[in-house]
């Protein structure tokens, strides 16, 4: 840099940014783009590793600490750590995080005598858990150990809520749920099924410390009012309550022609598991245009793959009867003439959407709702207006999905803790940081930090036809241990953070010349908005941070544009001074007791 | 240790004119050591040909020995090259150049390869005027020996052996400017702001250009007493002016103050924007050129950025009156042209 560039004045209404503090624990957390998109906060890079290097009961434990069903996520986990991935925006698709999830489950040894010891000196507090799906049982997971004592009470006659009840076995086998239900429900939660609570009221005279609501949101929505609903009831059901009565045996076959209407996950389920039940016509029809519907874009392929016609466009009008029968409905189409369009059908299931029901909640409680299917709560304790009631997974704040009700039941159990103890409910633990350096030579790292250019793996699936003889057959067979490596090492290690030691640096460009991605560069400090235009490939990116640091012997300071870095270390290994190094940061959210 | 470099680059990064991404002008990792500066100016060939935009395989490659002479592997991968013998580098450019003129030649050497055994050849292809482009990475030092002083050295410059260099240093800027190039720059593998618009404006240059690119030795001669440092470099550079380079046929989109800017174009229609700071020299004069970087000298600044420019003088093929196709386009009736044009050759010995 010639020594005129130095003599930058800057212009009054910019105000040059601020060296990055890495020590705020969010700063690399916002890096490890899955881990913070997960709701559990999962720390998928450090178990990706371990499946590299075959430790599958290890790579098993880290998740089932952080997300509480490692294989039953491995499975059926709406994935929002995928689309954050940064291999997505460096390469073509991303990780395959959530069937890597599922290798750790299918791969490790017996890891009960991992599971944490319960005291058998229990701490003298009783707590009840309102319905025994996946945020109660994490609640039951995140306090057994720490001695309380814990009945569950559920309407079903297993634990697994959602997961059991709805969830098609196609999906997720009964003996992987199982399994990871028995880790929790073995720790000695003493549980009742069969049994419905019908009055809050008389259940708070139980006298427990604490109850967490973990009722879901069990109840499908119907369509009461379009005609023709009550006339051709016998053939019209409601999704979710349809797949509940499918997983217990209740039915077991259904008409030639069945038209699911809506476009979510359950209406895929429902539409796979009615081709199963031998239905040989299944279409699924859509309000919207296809490319709006709320279903994962992986769960529409492989109803696409069953031969499920997806018809979009089409709003429902009537269903049809004819003595006494169901033959089909009458929809508008969008864009299309005023005549309706007719579609002929024995057997109707809706999957429009589900909400929570509290109507067994008293009014003259003191827990307060917002309307039926709301409750009032704290969005961060989860804590009612009832001290010691807590809400938590779809209950809390209407259907989202497995992963978020783990969430929710981790934080609902730092609040129950604090609680039992006495304690502020806002002056709630951090998450715990841990820095380690990766150096193990000269220019060797403790991580493989190769990166291939491997493609996304194919998880193979049964045969098409003997999966749809079958409902029990589970569709996808799941990465091999050969697969499971291959897809474990395209992980950019996003967790093993460049961090710039701003004294050291000679300013010689050499980690500037070796970035494969152009993320760094030596400028005169500016506004964010200013730097990032500057920058030599513009940092386009605003959700991802840019790294500054202090001022160096020249005036200028680095800037690196976190969005595309690899991870690979090069820049920490051409540095000439050491100002480079590759540090892990694992960042663990905080669990209840800490 | 990583031996290769991933795949995969800033997703954003956009084509040039002829269609080329950055990486087709990429070549291997680089197996210096890390922080040296000859990795720098290997990235500044990389960005000035991306950006000119050069065709790969239209340039050729040609170096000597030594660290400097190691980097065309780092570099144009998808290009000609010749390794040759110690200081021999401008006898096989020359060859090369003399067989095809239509390539663009671009000779890399160092302070060693240069100044002390390839002294003699440097010296004669400059006075030819050899269309090329010879880049010096210059030290001071043979790094490639474990740090000995090179005749670039300046006397007292020390390097990490701890003793102060004894001798004279032979400054190639200099050399070339007296010998009749028509193109001398001196340039700073910590700058590439600088760096990158010299190396284009030296390939667009039609005869000798000189580009002296001083080039720290991290391992042997970033001293705090070695005058080729990364911080003495900082401390005591001064640019000539800063400057832009507008290749042929690419709109002027800068706006330049009248008055502020020297303009200075280039055979084949680009122009050099000087601008001029306090004290900005005339580029086109070699007396003043020769001045300037004298008492530049006296006072222990170096000079960076165009220092001597002159187009318009004949290149060797000029002068020599050669061929004006490549010697691989040649048919056989313009190689052998038959007996009548033999003997009209041989009356015009009699």
């Amino acid at each position: 840099m010639s020594q005129q560039a130095y003599l930058f004045i800057y212009p009054c209404e910019i105000t040059p940014l601020k060296p990055t503090d890495i020590q705020d624990p969010e700063y690399f957390h916002k890096v490890i783009d899955c881990q913070y998109a997960c709701p559990a906060h999962t720390p998928v890079p450090e178990y990706i590793r371990l499946i590299a290097d075959g430790r599958y009961a290890d790579a098993y434990m880290i998740n089932w600490h952080s997300n509480v069903f490692p294989g039953v996520l491995g499975r059926i986990c709406d994935r929002p750590c995928e689309p954050a991935c940064r291999r997505g925006r460096v390469d073509k698709d991303p990780v395959a995080i959530c069937r890597l999830k599922r290798v750790t489950a299918d791969f490790k040894d017996d890891i009960r005598a991992r599971l944490p010891k319960i005291p058998s000196d229990k701490n003298g507090k009783k707590i009840a858990l309102i319905g025994g799906g996946p945020a109660s049982l994490t609640v039951a997971h995140d306090l057994m150990p720490l001695g309380y004592q814990i009945d569950l009470y559920d309407e079903q006659a297993a634990a697994g809520g959602f997961m059991r009840s709805q969830v098609p076995s196609f999906r997720l086998p009964l003996e992987v749920l199982d399994e990871e239900i028995s880790y929790i429900l073995d720790m000695g939660v003493t549980t009742t099924f069969n049994c419905r609570i019908t009055s809050l009221k008389e259940f708070l005279q139980k006298g427990y410390d604490a109850v967490f609501i973990g009722t879901g949101a069990p109840r499908g929505r119907d369509m009461p009012n379009l005609p023709g609903r009550r006339e051709g009831g016998a053939s019209i059901h409601v999704g979710i309550e349809w797949l509940a009565a499918v997983s217990y045996g209740h039915i077991e076959e259904i008409g030639t022609t069945t038209l699911v209407i809506g476009g979510g996950n359950t209406a895929m389920d429902c539409c796979r598991m009615a081709r199963r039940l031998g239905g040989k016509d299944v279409r699924v029809v859509v309000r919207g245009p296809r490319s709006k519907m709320n279903a994962s874009p992986w769960e529409i392929e492989d109803a696409l793959r069953e031969k499920i016609p997806i018809m979009e466009n089409l709003t429902p009008l009537e269903f049809v009867v004819k003595d006494g029968r169901l033959i089909g409905m009458h929809f508008e189409k969008a864009g299309g003439g005023k005549e309706p369009v007719f579609v002929a059908c024995d057997e109707v299931l809706l999957a429009v959407g589900q909400q929570n029901a509290f109507t067994w909640i008293e009014k003259d409680l003191g827990l307060k709702l917002k309307n039926r299917w709301v409750p009032v709560i704290d969005e961060v304790t989860l804590q009612s207006t009832l001290p010691q009631v807590f809400f938590g997974g779809d209950a809390a704040f209407g259907p989202r999905n497995v992963i978020t009700a783990v969430a929710l039941g981790h934080r609902a159990a730092i609040s129950i803790d604090l609680f039992c103890r006495g304690k502020d409910l806002k002056d709630r633990p951090g998450p715990s940081v841990t820095l380690s350096s990766q150096k193990m030579g000269v220019h060797d790292w403790i991580y493989d930090s190769r990166v291939t250019d491997e493609a996304r793996q194919h998880v193979p699936t049964v045969e098409t036809v003997k999966s749809i003889e079958d409902r029990m057959l589970e569709v996808e067979l799941g990465f091999n241990k050969k697969s499971g490596k291959t897809e474990a090492e395209r992980c950019l290690n996003c967790d093993v953070q460049t961090v710039f030691n701003f004294k050291e640096c000679i300013e010689c460009d050499a980690c500037v010349d070796i970035c494969p991605t152009s993320c760094i560069n030596f400028l005169v400090n500016g506004d964010e908005e200013d730097l990032r235009a500057r920058l030599s490939m513009p940092a386009k990116n605003t959700s991802q941070a840019l790294y500054v640091s202090d001022i160096l012997k020249t005036g200028r300071v680095m800037v690196k544009d976190e969005n595309v870095c690899l991870h690979c270390g090069l820049c920490a290994e051409r540095c000439p001074t050491a100002a480079w190094e590759m540090v892990k940061c694992f960042y663990a959210c905080a669990k209840a007791g800490q | 240790m990583t031996f290769t470099r991933p795949k995969f680059r800033h997703p954003d990064l956009p084509p040039n004119a002829l269609g080329y991404t950055r990486r087709d002008y990429e070549g291997a990792l680089s197996t210096l050591c890390a922080g040296c500066g000859h990795d720098s100016i290997s990235n500044a060939i990389i960005q000035a040909c991306y950006e000119l935009p050069l065709e790969p395989h239209r340039v050729v490659k040609m170096s000597g020995i030594g660290c400097s002479s190691k980097t065309p592997a780092y570099f144009l991968g998808r290009s000609h090259g010749f390794n040759s013998v110690h200081g021999r580098m401008p006898a096989i450019a020359t060859g090369a150049n003399m067989a095809n003129r239509d390539l663009l030649y671009l000779g890399v050497s160092g302070d060693g390869d240069t100044a002390s055994i390839g002294l003699g050849q440097f010296t004669h292809v400059v006075r030819r005027n050899l269309n090329m482009v010879y880049i010096v990475m210059n030290n001071g030092c043979y790094g490639l020996t474990k740090g000995q002083d090179s005749a670039t050295a300046d006397r007292g410059s020390t390097s990490k052996k701890g003793a102060p260099n004894l001798f004279e240093s032979i400054d190639l800027c200099e050399l070339a400017i007296q010998l009749g190039a028509g193109f001398v720059a001196r340039g700073f593998s910590g700058d590439k702001i600088q760096l990158v618009p010299l190396l284009k404006a030296a390939m667009s240059h039609k005869g000798f250009s000189l580009v002296d690119v001083i080039s720290p030795c991290v391992t042997f001669n970033n001293t705090n007493a070695s005058t080729k440092s990364y911080q003495y470099v900082r401390d005591h550079a001064e640019a000539t002016g800063t400057l832009d380079f507008i290749p042929l046929r690419q709109e002027i989109t800068t706006e330049y103050q009248e008055g502020s800017t020297q303009e200075v174009p280039l055979h084949d229609g680009s122009v050099i924007y000087l601008y001029k700071g306090e004290g900005a020299r005339d580029i086109t004069n070699r007396r003043a050129a020769m001045d300037s970087l004298e008492s530049h000298r006296v006072e222990s600044r170096i000079m960076t950025g165009i220092l001597y420019f002159q187009e318009g003088i004949e290149d060797t093929h000029e002068m020599i009156k050669t061929s004006q196709q490549p010697l691989n386009a040649l048919q056989q009736e313009d190689l052998c042209p038959g007996n009548a044009a033999l003997q009209q050759l041989m009356e015009g010995y009699r």
